[in-house]
């Protein structure tokens, strides 16, 4: 039967009915409209359908929609709201993505690395982005582009010097 | 203005990727909408003694449910597309839903159609299946012994054909031969694992009665072609948009039944149908890759020479023949047999065979690779017999660069190269003497640290119509492209072709608005929509550069030409008067008596003031079919260092120096290198599908198959030489399959070198810890 569920989603109350078993990332996608997290894998392997719940990356499709009440999910499509996080713009220039489909995924679990690891090795960003597989890239270019993002961010949080 | 042919803008397409506002196909919502879900056999071959579907069909929300006798007759059978000729080619029929044997496990048994993804899966449940099972073989060796199982009543030994190449006499240069080594070689099975699955949306309009298909496509007008066919549709109501496509290499190149049934099903309810597999349904029903079984021999003389080459190759097809899977181990693999050498007398036999396994199609390089690692791996063994360096051996044997063009022993014809130009800069950028030193020291205090090189060439840029008839494919291989100008001077370019992350977007749009003087954003190319697009048989084979790029610079030709035209009327001098100055046309002795391209993009499309004869409007469409294929090459260097205590390997190094022609996106076409030889490298070390005695895929999960992981893989160095093809207009080759194809021999050659000490000569790929370490036990036991 179908149950009555509010989450907060990208700073806003969204109500929906769902069925019980349904998994975060089929509400986000199906009921939300949120297509911008992908289904990539049904074990959690390739991290396509990484969100942030109270902002650690998080795999939706290893929740129900039920355990996300009360928590606050960003999905990719906020993270533009006030221009190009510094993230993606790093992904672009640096050409950290191809086919996109991982690349939501990659982008906020990247946000989450660095939110605990301002300034990572190559190591220690491989060893990050483990839970997140591309296809596309061979992941050189995406290990460049969460440097650069790292540094950007680094700058922009530092008072002047 | 700057030359765009050569720089590197940042990628159009990455906007909508980076937001998530990409639509892929499972995005696509519409109203009304059903979802399906198909009934895959869990079992390997086995007779269906009794179905029934009643339950599932009275459980509430459940729409339709259909088994293979339901449909039967009314769509037609799953078509194979590449019919290779001068072969004894046998094809079964492939129903799109199993009539009364399932043939692998993964087989369609049966479609349910529901109001939601969860009703649909609660139905699948209460499907009852008896099944009579039958013996199963997965290796395509063993599926030709007398007494294994058969797939096909009307195939003997399960083979689909045997077909051969030949050139010179191979058999009188092994009996003269002084030298030669031979390989038993297993290219396993590969899950091409694109990230994101195969889905598909069909809405059936029966006013119009006609079929909108979203599909995860390399080839929309494929697609439409094919499809209508399964469908009995006239193609020109079938509509085929593949929106975005989240990697593919090679798996959704293919006509599946799973499209034509979501469209059937529409058809038959007149909803919406969405159809999304989930991963492991993706490991089970999408195409896989490779599974060739090859017993392979090479000879020549003392002196290094080659002169011999043999082969005899069982390459597993699956259960069907799936919709390219003839042309990939014959047409794509055996006449690469030469590779980059002057190899005068070469023979393969092949043989095409059934299995009880997941049908095998394109990956990824899809053929090439194969031909590549046999002719690596052999020149190796050569070299070591001879107790020669095997860079000399290659050295010796590569066609020189004043050679071309150049025809093989097996045909082919070799439009332009530089072999030793790249081998050249790969070996001082990588300093190969000071590694071979490094080595000996190495192993005088116990460490075991291998190089291995290639030298390859490939066939892309496929590729001229003719020859696609005369192979069997059953299209063609030209590319159609508009390019349409607006009045505000901006531009469309349509195209046939289907990127799916290899960002065309941007490289014709450079492409575009360098011949038109243009910023680069004022270009928007529009692919993957069969209604808007002229047409084009897709991305794949490295194919879409050299080809579909070939047709918009000479439709962008076409419009310049005709801008030219309408210049000289407005100024009132001859079209010999003028000269493109890089924004418009102006006359020869006033550089300022000039139209731009904004005024004249406007003059054409208001025509007030047309010369006689021209039409109004500035457009144009292009086809370009080449006239022959084109041959990338480049020289591949790694070094590992293995662990002989747990057989661990570990990539010390990886330079790739590749010859793609003229770049026109270098930041691309590196990122196409990076991304191939990684690929490669998941082939070498880790990837591999591993069925049971039963025939049941034990790799279902992305935890089971091991796409490589950041970790566990290195940083690439990049390198390019460039000689540039008279094939095409643009000069350009095809970089998307090349790292794929060096970065496999280059792996296993490195690990069997570094392992030379022990006496071993090859191991079979993956190479695994688990394989390397018991290599090294085999060795060790037997020098004991």
């Amino acid at each position: 039967m179908a149950l009555p569920l509010t989450l907060d989603v990208n700073g806003s109350e969204r109500h929906v009915r769902i069925e019980g078993r349904e998994l975060l990332v089929h509400v986000l996608r199906d009921a939300l409209g949120l297509t911008g997290t992908h289904v990539g894998c049904d074990t959690s392997q390739c991290g396509a359908c990484t969100v942030l719940i109270d902002g650690q990356a998080v795999k939706s499709c290893a929740m129900l929609a039920v355990q996300a009440t009360g928590r606050q999910i960003t999905t990719i499509e906020k993270l533009s709201d006030g221009g190009l996080h510094p993230v993606q713009q790093a992904f672009r220039d640096k050409h950290g993505l191809q086919c996109g489909f991982c690349t939501p995924g990659m982008i906020l679990t990247t946000i989450d690395l660095l939110s605990q690891c301002p300034d990572p090795t190559d190591e220690e960003i491989r060893d990050g982005i483990q839970g997140n597989l591309c296809r596309c890239t061979g992941y050189q270019n995406i290990v460049d582009a969460i440097h650069l993002a790292a540094d950007t961010m680094r700058a922009s949080a530092s008072p002047a010097a | 203005m700057t030359n765009l042919i050569g720089s590197s803008p940042k990628r159009r397409e990455d906007g909508r990727l980076i937001t998530g506002n990409a639509t892929y196909t499972d995005d696509v919502q519409l109203p009304g909408m059903l979802y399906a879900m198909i009934l895959r056999s869990p079992v390997a071959h086995a007779r269906i003694t009794a179905l029934d579907v009643s339950a599932a069909r009275a459980l509430p929300g459940v729409v339709a449910v259909y088994i293979g006798a339901d449909i039967e007759g009314r769509v037609n059978p799953v078509p194979c597309a590449w019919n290779v000729p001068n072969c004894d080619l046998r094809l079964p029929s492939h129903p799109m839903l199993a009539v009364d044997t399932v043939r692998y496990q993964g087989d369609g048994v049966a479609l349910v159609v529901a109001e939601s993804r969860g009703i649909a899966r609660d139905a699948l449940a209460l499907i009852t299946v008896q099944y009579a099972e039958l013996p199963s073989v997965i290796d395509p060796e063993q599926a030709t012994a007398p007494d294994a199982p058969q797939l096909h009543a009307d195939i003997p030994s399960n083979i689909a054909f045997t077909w051969t190449v030949a050139g010179g006499d191979a058999d009188a240069a092994f009996a003269s031969a002084p030298v030669a080594v031979d390989l038993r070689i297993v290219h396993q099975r590969m899950q091409p694992s694109a990230i994101e699955p195969r889905a598909a949306v069909a809405s059936w309009n029966p006013g119009s009665e006609e079929l909108t298909l979203w599909v995860t496509s390399q080839n929309p007008h494929i697609h439409r072609f094919l499809c209508a066919g399964m469908l009995k549709l006239p193609e020109h109501r079938v509509r085929v948009i593949a929106p975005e496509v989240g990697g593919a290499f090679g798996s959704k190149i293919a006509a599946y039944a799973d499209e034509a049934l979501a469209s059937f099903a529409s058809m038959d309810l007149c909803r919406p149908v969405k159809w999304t597999e989930d991963r492991s349904e993706n490991y089970l029903a999408t195409t896989h890759g490779r599974d060739h079984v090859s017993h392979v021999e090479l000879c020549g003389t003392a002196d290094g020479t080659i002169t011999g080459l043999r082969a005899r190759v069982f390459a597993g097809l699956g259960a069907y023949a799936s919709t390219a899977a003839p042309g990939i181990p014959t047409i794509l693999h055996g006449l690469m047999y030469s590779g980059p050498y002057m190899i005068p007398n070469i023979t393969g036999v092949i043989r095409g065979v059934y299995t009880t396994a997941t049908p095998v199609d394109a990956y990824r390089g899809a053929g090439r690779p194969e031909a590549t690692f046999m002719l690596e791996r052999l020149i190796d063994l050569f070299a070591r017999k001879l107790g020669m360096d095997p860079v000399a051996v290659r050295r010796r044997n590569l066609i020189p660069s004043d050679a071309f063009p150049y025809t093989v022993a097996t045909g082919l014809v070799y439009d332009s190269g530089n072999y030793q130009g790249a081998l050249d800069k790969a070996l001082s950028m990588f300093d190969y003497e000071a590694f071979r030193i490094e080595q000996t020291l190495a192993r005088a205090q116990g460490r075991y640290i291998g190089v291995g090189v290639t030298t390859y060439n490939e066939i892309c840029g496929l590729g001229p119509s003719s020859i696609a008839g005369a192979t069997g494919f059953g299209g063609g291989l030209y590319e159609s492209a508009i390019v349409r100008v607006y009045p505000t001077g901006v531009v469309r370019v349509y195209i046939g072709a289907k990127p799916h992350g290899q960002g065309e977007e941007t490289t014709f749009a450079q492409v575009v608005a360098q011949e038109f003087g243009l910023p680069i954003e004022h270009v928007e190319i529009v692919h993957g929509d069969t209604e808007k697009t002229p047409q084009g048989w897709g991305t794949y084979g490295s194919r879409t550069t050299a080809v579909s790029g070939s047709a918009v610079k000479l439709a962008a030709l076409r419009v310049k030409a005709k801008a030219k035209t309408l210049a000289a009327h407005l100024l009132g001098v001859s079209e010999d008067d003028l000269d493109w100055d890089g924004g418009g046309f102006a006359t020869h002795a006033d550089a300022t008596q000039r139209k731009g391209f904004a005024e004249l993009a406007l003059m054409a499309n208001l025509a007030w003031n047309m010369p006689a004869g021209l039409e109004p409007g500035l457009e144009a469409t292009a086809s370009f079919d080449p006239p022959n294929f084109v041959y990338p090459f480049g020289t591949h260097i790694c070094t590992v260092e293995v662990d002989v205590e747990t057989g661990e390997v570990k990539i010390l190094r990886y330079l790739a120096v590749d010859d793609c022609g003229p770049l026109i996106n270098p930041m691309i076409v590196e990122g196409q290198v990076h991304g191939g030889v990684i690929q490669g490298m998941g082939e070498a070390l880790q990837e591999m599908a591993i069925y049971n005695e039963h025939g049941q895929l034990l790799t279902t999960t992305m935890m089971d198959y091991a796409v490589p992981r950041a970790a566990q893989m290195p940083r690439i160095e990049t390198a390019h030489t460039v000689t540039p093809t008279n094939v095409n207009p643009l000069g350009v080759k095809g970089i998307g399959e090349a790292g794929t194809i060096a970065s496999v021999p280059s792996v296993v050659s490195a690990v069997c070198d570094a392992l030379s000490p022990f006496g071993i000569q090859h191991i079979h790929k993956p190479l695994t810890p688990a394989r390397v370490w018991a290599a090294i036990q085999l060795a060790t036991a037997g020098a004991a």
